[in-house]
């Protein structure tokens, strides 16, 4: 039980109280961020990024900022939900399948249990994922442990063929935003041979992009736009909370066991491929209503609609750091940026992290046990206050967001160029959203570009050029191969199903 | 309230990105050649990776394209309503304004500015709302970013004048 050992290690270092302030901190900043238009998990955990940077320079330090700023994810996540439910709004797209039958329920005036039944069943969802990240993590990291650049390159390319094809959607959108995100991504000094690209003799880009400042500016300004263009007016059920509600929930949730765990793996599954969070939430629900005796029922405001895909969304965003410690693979766009924050850290994400930085492993991990228990709480007793935040008119809290969107964007670089690139980004960020070309492939290949495309040179370089690489042994040609079967998917489908209906 | 006038169809949308994507494309190619895509004397040259983005960017863009062409259903449904434009771009330009007048002002005078905008232009509130609002929002960032997190943020002239430089 190496695990449990490497795991009460953890909790020693996430138990100091000053670890303790911070999940505090971060859990309730989430919230207040996952409940306000135009901040979500990504953009709120990129904004404040750049103010940990100097918590980070201190011994232990990056362990307290990662804290931070997961706790910040998982306040993101729950707080979602309290839009979802109280405004029909959904704060992220995996609310969407939580406001099927969560709204309804706050309209008839059952709001309290609504969003007792969400947040415990985000608990429940998120603590099977991490039970399983803490058993599972060290397996996977000690397998990559054995990977070279071929390997690493065929677990990207796994990543990105996974959207390509589970996506769903148009594919030529997925792959245009994906390949814009490559493109930024190389701009500016190459690495390896100190060469200018793309830069078209400017000095403003020869930094190149941060992926910090298209988070900020995509999700954040762009979300802004389409909330103005939607109609500025939240339209709220009032909630009532008391003990006497979520004790009254807390007796009916056990009977919904069956939904829950088959929801939590779902979720565990999904969210370990990347973009998985809102397929497994739609997935879960329509699981719930068909094996539930009152599917038919769903949608008017039933109980088990609204745990489904609450446990699903859960489980696959907590699951999804899973790739990003182990492999360095993010799962979601907040798993990126937190990627991102490891390497502006100095830290190598990947699996050497559990060999060289087990304190700052075990400690992330630990706290995500702890985070969640504390966003618990804190979600239950909180929620009159937080839905007060929702309104307040939208004319002072949009400049006060887009402010907010400024100063981070400029405190990432002390850059103005950067809050002038904020803007574009968000524009872009509108006009891709409304067209349906997906944001967060664009984002996972900002971050991971330069790695990818370093080990795919060097990879390259093994081979002389022949591609062939990527298939010279087992691990990496069934990685190649199954990133391939992902990639075309959609096609694959079509013909089984064509070669089914012949037969 | 009558049909919404459309300001733009969905396809001419489409069919406008598509080309803005393939133009970003094809600069991508283009330079990506210049320091040269092919394989040089100890391995790829800088342009190999980005070349081959560029490519596939300008190849799914002529797809997205096609797309857009075929699917005549796109040139009925509106991308934007008259009016939505409208509020957008009441926003969107008095954003670019504020950020560039962030340069001569500072960041918290230039702030201030721009919500007070904000509350007058959107939410029609009496200055007797706007200014308090405004104002008290700008010395709370000042207070969180300046004295809390140390981090500094530009500064213009009205900082200079009451020395808070």
């Amino acid at each position: 039980m190496e695990e449990i050992n490497a795991l009460m290690q953890g909790f020693g270092v996430a138990l100091s109280p000053f670890n303790l302030m911070l999940m505090f901190v971060g859990v309730v900043l989430g919230i207040v961020i996952g409940v306000l238009p135009g901040l979500g998990g990504a953009n709120g955990v990129a904004i404040l990024l750049p103010l940990t940077f100097s918590m980070a320079q201190q011994p232990g330090g990056t362990t307290s900022a990662i804290i931070l700023l997961s706790c910040i994810y998982w306040g993101a996540l729950f707080g979602g939900a309290i839009t979802s439910i109280l405004f029909n709004i959904p704060g992220e797209p995996w609310s969407v399948a939580t406001t099927f039958d969560g709204h309804p329920m706050a309209q008839q005036g059952r709001a309290g249990n609504a969003l007792t039944a969400a947040f415990t069943s985000s608990f429940v969802g998120a603590l099977i994922a991490v039970i399983m990240i803490t058993f599972l993590s060290p397996v996977v990291a000690g397998f990559a442990l054995r990977f070279g650049p071929p390997e690493f390159f065929s677990v990207y390319l796994l990543t990105f063929c996974a959207f390509v094809g589970m996506a769903g959607g148009n594919a030529a959108k997925t792959i245009a935003s994906m390949m814009i995100g490559f493109a930024l991504a190389a701009v500016g000094l190459d690495s390896v041979t100190g060469t200018l690209r793309l830069t078209f003799g400017t000095t403003v880009l020869l930094k190149g992009f941060d992926f910090l400042i298209a988070v900020i500016g995509l999700f954040g300004i762009g979300e802004i736009l389409e909330t103005l263009e939607e109609g500025l007016a939240f339209k709220g059920a009032q909630a009532r909370m008391n003990a006497k509600v979520v004790v009254e929930t807390w007796k009916e949730l056990p009977r919904y066991w069956a939904t829950s765990l088959r929801s939590a793996a779902v979720g565990c599954f999904m969210g370990i491929v990347p973009g998985g969070a809102t397929p497994a939430s739609f997935m879960s629900y329509g699981l719930a209503r068909r094996f539930s005796k009152d599917g038919k029922d769903f949608g008017s405001g039933k109980i088990e609609g609204v745990v489904a895909p609450e446990t699903a969304a859960h489980a696959a965003g907590t699951s999804a750091l899973l790739p990003m410690i182990t492999l360095g693979v993010p799962g979601s766009p907040t798993a990126a940026v937190l990627l991102g924050g490891l390497l502006i850290w100095g830290l190598q994400p990947g699996p050497l992290l559990f060999v060289e930085k087990p304190e700052f492993v075990w400690g992330l991990i630990a706290s995500m046990y702890l985070g969640n228990i504390v966003g618990l709480i804190v979600v239950l007793t909180c929620v009159p206050l937080l839905a007060a935040i929702l309104r307040i008119p939208f004319s002072i809290i949009a400049p006060v967001i887009i402010v907010i969107c400024a100063i981070g964007a400029y405190t990432v670089h002390n850059s103005m160029f950067d809050v002038y690139l904020m803007v574009v980004f968000g524009v872009i960020g509108y006009a891709f959203k409304k067209l349906r070309y997906p944001l967060a492939p664009l984002v996972l290949a900002l971050v991971l570009g330069d790695r990818a495309e370093e080990n795919f040179r060097n990879a390259i370089k093994g081979s002389q050029g022949d591609l062939l690489v990527f298939f010279s042994n087992t691990l990496v040609g069934s990685l190649t191969g199954f990133a391939l079967v992902l990639l075309f998917w959609p096609l694959i489908n079509a013909g089984w199903r064509a070669v089914a209906r012949k037969r | 309230m009558g049909e919404e006038r459309s300001a733009a169809s969905v396809r001419a949308v489409e069919i406008g990105v598509a080309l803005v994507v393939f133009l970003f494309g094809a600069v991508v190619m283009f330079d990506s050649f210049r320091v040269g895509a092919r394989w040089g004397e100890d391995g790829p040259q800088p342009g190999y990776f980005p070349f081959y983005v560029g490519l596939l960017i300008c190849v799914a863009s002529v797809t997205i394209f096609v797309l857009a062409l075929r699917d005549s259903s796109l040139a009925d449904k509106s991308f934007v309503s008259r009016e939505s434009l409208k509020k957008i771009l009441t926003v969107l330009v008095p954003t670019a304004v504020y950020v560039a007048l962030i340069k001569y002002l500072g960041f918290y005078v230039a702030s201030t500015l721009y919500i007070a905008y904000f509350m007058w232009q959107l939410g029609n509130y009496p200055w007797l709302k706007i200014v308090p609002v405004a104002v008290g929002v700008s010395v709370v960032f000042f207070l969180v970013f300046e004295t809390w997190f140390q981090v500094p943020l530009p500064k213009g002239p009205l900082e200079a004048a009451l020395g808070l430089n």
